[in-house]
């Protein structure tokens, strides 16, 4: 942007805390006519709070918010749609049950004057603004029946096109294939000429740097800087984002990485000819003892069905697993946990209980090898002891509710079920999703160990850096089928990215 | 990641600070029903001289010894976050299925097949086993809802019941119901010893076993306890199976209690029984609570109805009078879980 057009909307000196929190701490904010403005910055650093004051999500904060030079503080959504304010929110918020048009016009249906909803024209209008993303979807199918990319697609067209003169968009991209990012990107281009402003919010410094005119980074609650994108390169912005010298961290998942040599321990998970509808076509793997195997392919390819069917979550139409030479039949989780298989899902909330105690979080995958029938509790605790010693969990008692842990102690938590007695094979899901640079550092340290003890691990992810950072050998997985190997050879990010 | 900010706030309650306002907030469930059941003594005690007899507090313990056998098996239900509709009409079929197994008087007009007392007893109990085991099935390999599930075997149980007396009323039952059922051991009814029987093994089951820590934690965050392998459907099927079992058993009793056999006895025992459990606290969201929480559940809604009958009410009354106090128990509950939620996620 040659010249500065004026700024549209500002805070000054905003802050808002969450209970003792300080989520935002007199931060001053300026949003231009018809630019892209990239927010980026660790987690809990504060761009989603930000963007929540903005969007009227939060209406509790303190400092001045102005928009076109007045004065305002919204009370609720409702107040900033009407100022022509709108978000798309980092969770997919759809009507799965709803047709795509239906989505596309949510709460804003066309009706005619009687107030009847005219289902041709929307169906007809949906396409064409659907179409400007590149999605060609039946506007009259139903959304829950769309692959998540084009569901998110959707999502966004409906904001995008909603008239709206500010956009906010948190993590748009991380459902999303390069094709279609480059078509949302075009879009985006398209509305800023039209002197809309939009604001971004990614991980992903790549893409931010390659549509954002401006970029402002946060760090704990704090604006660091705003600085023109064409000024600014990667390694700058993570050591703001950062603050300390993990920049090596992050350019070790750029550059290419030499791939170790196959593993020579025993097969202990093998998988063979796995069908499960449209989500695996005759999916195939084997996994060694003490070897990484990282499952790479974009959201919504299958990646997330293969790490349930081999947890026994879900039972494949045709093929069969073994483990360790043993057929896995169909006894479900429990069967799969008795073979010794142990499955970390993506959310912590699928796999803790918040209600209780830290003790019986961790035994509740162990029981059956404490007590037949009668439950033992002076031996819970005391395993639960030694894993809340050997983890560091805080605060560092049994009894400790676990919904008042803080995230990565809970995270803890979560493992140590399974490392009292060592399962075969670990599935982790999306181990890192959502996860800062300093956190996944952690993750990577505890698969490492678990692979030095022998364990066979799979690490099911749609983050080339997740894969990269931790695997021996990559499996990617394109719509239901694996299409290629990288085991002993050197691989990257770039090279990934063209496989699946 | 704004998520990583809410829940860091309000993840640091500081055991420290926890004071006793919080340990009363998180405990709501639990002080709340007990409190109503000090007052309701309290106030029945001062408003009536016949209510605080040692004699009514027998009767207060028969009263509630049915509703409690059956209130022990749904507690198990709603610990897992599910319902039971079935099981009033469950322990209808039973308890004249056991009477139809046994010879009765001439002039009763059932076209009944005697058998020896134990096998009739045996009978009745793989009956509704077996009705249990239907809930189960649906349940968890069908995948329908036990709200709709139980709702089907509630009638499905009454029409067993129907076909069997056809209208008609049995008399006779096996010689060990009778005794179990309306007998007396030392001046106590042996109905109370059964019931307390049931509740603490119930208890005991809940608390100790390696099934009742599943129980609570299926309940708690079915999702969860799915991902750490535990065999959720299992689980589900055996809570469906043990309620049933605990409704036959109070069927059976019943029967020998009230003297008689017949069809719709006991249509009020689903309200009272799911009443006494909810009541007492147990959250209907599952994971919370217990048979500790359902006994005072019991005492509340069998004080209530002995006590209303010692006073001088209009008896159309007490009938709005225990829907305004289910409603109470609710509300409560819901609170309470909202209160826990926001103390302890």
């Amino acid at each position: 942007m040659a010249d500065a057009p004026p700024p549209i909307l500002s805070l000054v000196g905003v802050s808002k805390a969450f209970g003792g929190v300080q989520a935002l701490q007199d931060v001053d904010f300026t949003l231009r006519a018809g630019e892209v403005h990239g927010l980026v910055g660790e987690n809990g650093a504060g761009k989603s709070t930000m963007m929540k004051i903005i969007a009227g999500v939060h209406a509790d904060y303190a400092g001045r918010f102005l928009l076109d030079g007045r004065e305002v503080r919204f009370r609720s959504t409702r107040d900033a749609h009407a100022a022509g304010i709108a978000m798309v929110h980092q969770e997919l918020s759809i009507a799965p049950d709803l047709s795509v048009a239906e989505n596309v016009f949510l709460g804003t249906q066309i009706t005619n004057r009687l107030g009847m909803v005219q289902w041709r024209r929307m169906a007809q209008e949906a396409e064409s603004l659907l179409a400007r993303l590149g999605v060609h979807a039946d506007p009259r199918q139903q959304m829950g029946d769309l692959p998540i990319g084009m569901q998110q697609l959707v999502e966004i067209a409906r904001v995008l096109f909603s008239g709206a003169r500010i956009i906010i968009l948190d993590e748009p991209t991380s459902a999303l294939s390069p094709p279609e990012i480059a078509r949302l990107f075009s879009a985006l281009r398209h509305l800023r000429a039209a002197g809309r402003s939009i604001v971004f919010i990614s991980h992903f410094i790549d893409d931010i740097l390659s549509i954002a005119d401006t970029v402002t980074v946060f760090r704990n609650g704090r604006k660091i800087m705003t600085v023109p994108a064409a000024d600014t390169t990667k390694g700058g912005l993570i050591q703001s984002m950062i603050g300390r010298g993990h920049a090596e961290l992050e350019e070790s998942y750029t550059n290419d990485i030499r791939l170790a040599a196959p593993a020579a321990g025993p097969v202990v998970l093998e998988a063979d000819g796995l069908c499960l509808g449209r989500s695996l076509r005759d999916v195939s793997l084997s996994v060694r003892a003490g070897e990484v195997v990282g499952i790479y392919g974009f959201m919504g390819c299958g990646q997330a069905e293969l790490a349930r069917v081999l947890f026994g979550k879900m039972t494949p139409e045709r093929g069969s697993i073994r483990v360790a030479g043993r057929r896995l039949r169909r006894g479900g989780t429990a069967g799969a946990r008795r073979a010794g298989v142990a499955f970390v899902p993506d959310s912590r909330r699928a796999m803790l209980f918040h209600q209780e105690p830290v003790y019986k979080n961790t035994s509740i995958s162990i029981l059956g090898r404490l007590s037949r029938l009668f439950l033992k509790p002076a031996q819970e605790r005391a395993l639960a002891q030694r894993q809340i010693e050997a983890l560091r969990i805080r605060p560092p008692r049994v009894d400790a509710l676990l919904g008042a842990l803080s995230g990565g102690n809970q995270q803890k938590v979560a493992l140590a079920k399974w490392l009292t007695y060592p399962p075969k094979v670990l599935v982790l899901s999306e181990p890192t999703r959502g996860m800062d640079v300093g956190a996944k550092d952690e993750v990577v340290k505890i698969v490492h160990g678990l692979k030095a003890q022998g364990l066979a691990v799979v690490i099911v992810s749609s983050e080339p850096e997740t894969v990269l950072s931790m695997a021996d050998r990559i499996l990617v997985l394109r719509k239901g089928e694996l299409v290629r190997e990288f085991a002993d050879e050197i691989v990257s990010k770039d090279r990934l990215l063209e496989a699946a | 990641m704004n998520d990583d900010i809410t829940s860091a706030s309000t993840a640091h309650p500081a055991p420290a600070r926890r004071g006793l306002g919080a340990i009363a907030r998180s405990q709501m469930r639990n002080i709340a029903p007990f409190l109503t059941l000090i007052v309701l003594i309290v106030f029945f005690s001062v408003v009536s001289p016949s209510f605080a007899t040692l004699g009514n507090v027998g009767n207060i313990l028969t009263q509630v010894s049915v509703t409690g056998i059956i209130a022990a098996g749904l507690t198990f239900v709603i610990l897992c976050a599910e319902i039971d509709l079935s099981v009033a009409s469950i322990a209808n079929a039973t308890g004249i299925a056991v009477a139809y197994f046994t010879l009765q008087d001439s002039y009763v007009n059932i076209a009944n097949v005697p058998v020896p007392g134990w096998v009739a007893i045996l009978l009745a109990l793989v009956a509704c086993s077996a009705l249990g085991v239907v809930n189960a099935a649906g349940l968890v390999v069908i995948g329908i809802p036990s709200f709709i599930m139980t709702l089907a075997m509630m009638q499905i149980a009454a029409g067993i019941s129907a076909l069997l007396v056809r209208g008609q009323i049995a008399y006779k039952i096996p010689a060990l119901i009778s005794t179990l059922g309306s007998g007396s051991v030392g001046g106590i009814p042996c109905i109370v010893l059964v019931a307390a029987f049931v509740l603490l093994l119930s208890h005991l089951v809940l608390t100790y076993t390696r099934f009742g820590r599943y129980v609570y934690l299926v309940g708690s965050n079915r999702e969860a306890a799915e991902n750490a392998g535990v065999n959720v459907k299992l689980i589900l099927g055996a809570v469906m199976v043990i309620s049933a079992v605990c409704s036959g058993i109070a069927g059976m009793l019943g029967v020998a209690h009230f003297g008689s056999a017949q069809q719709n006895e006991f249509d009020t025992y689903l309200l009272d029984s799911i009443a006494a459990v909810v009541v007492g606290g147990t959250s209907l969201f599952g994971g919370r609570g217990g048979i500790g929480n359902t006994i005072v559940g019991l005492f509340v809604l069998g004080v209530l109805n002995n006590g209303l009958d010692h006073v001088n009410i209009d008896s159309f009354l007490k009938i709005l009078i225990r829907g305004l106090i289910l409603l109470l128990a609710l509300i409560i509950n819901v609170y309470a879980q909202r209160l826990r939620e926001t103390s302890a996620d």
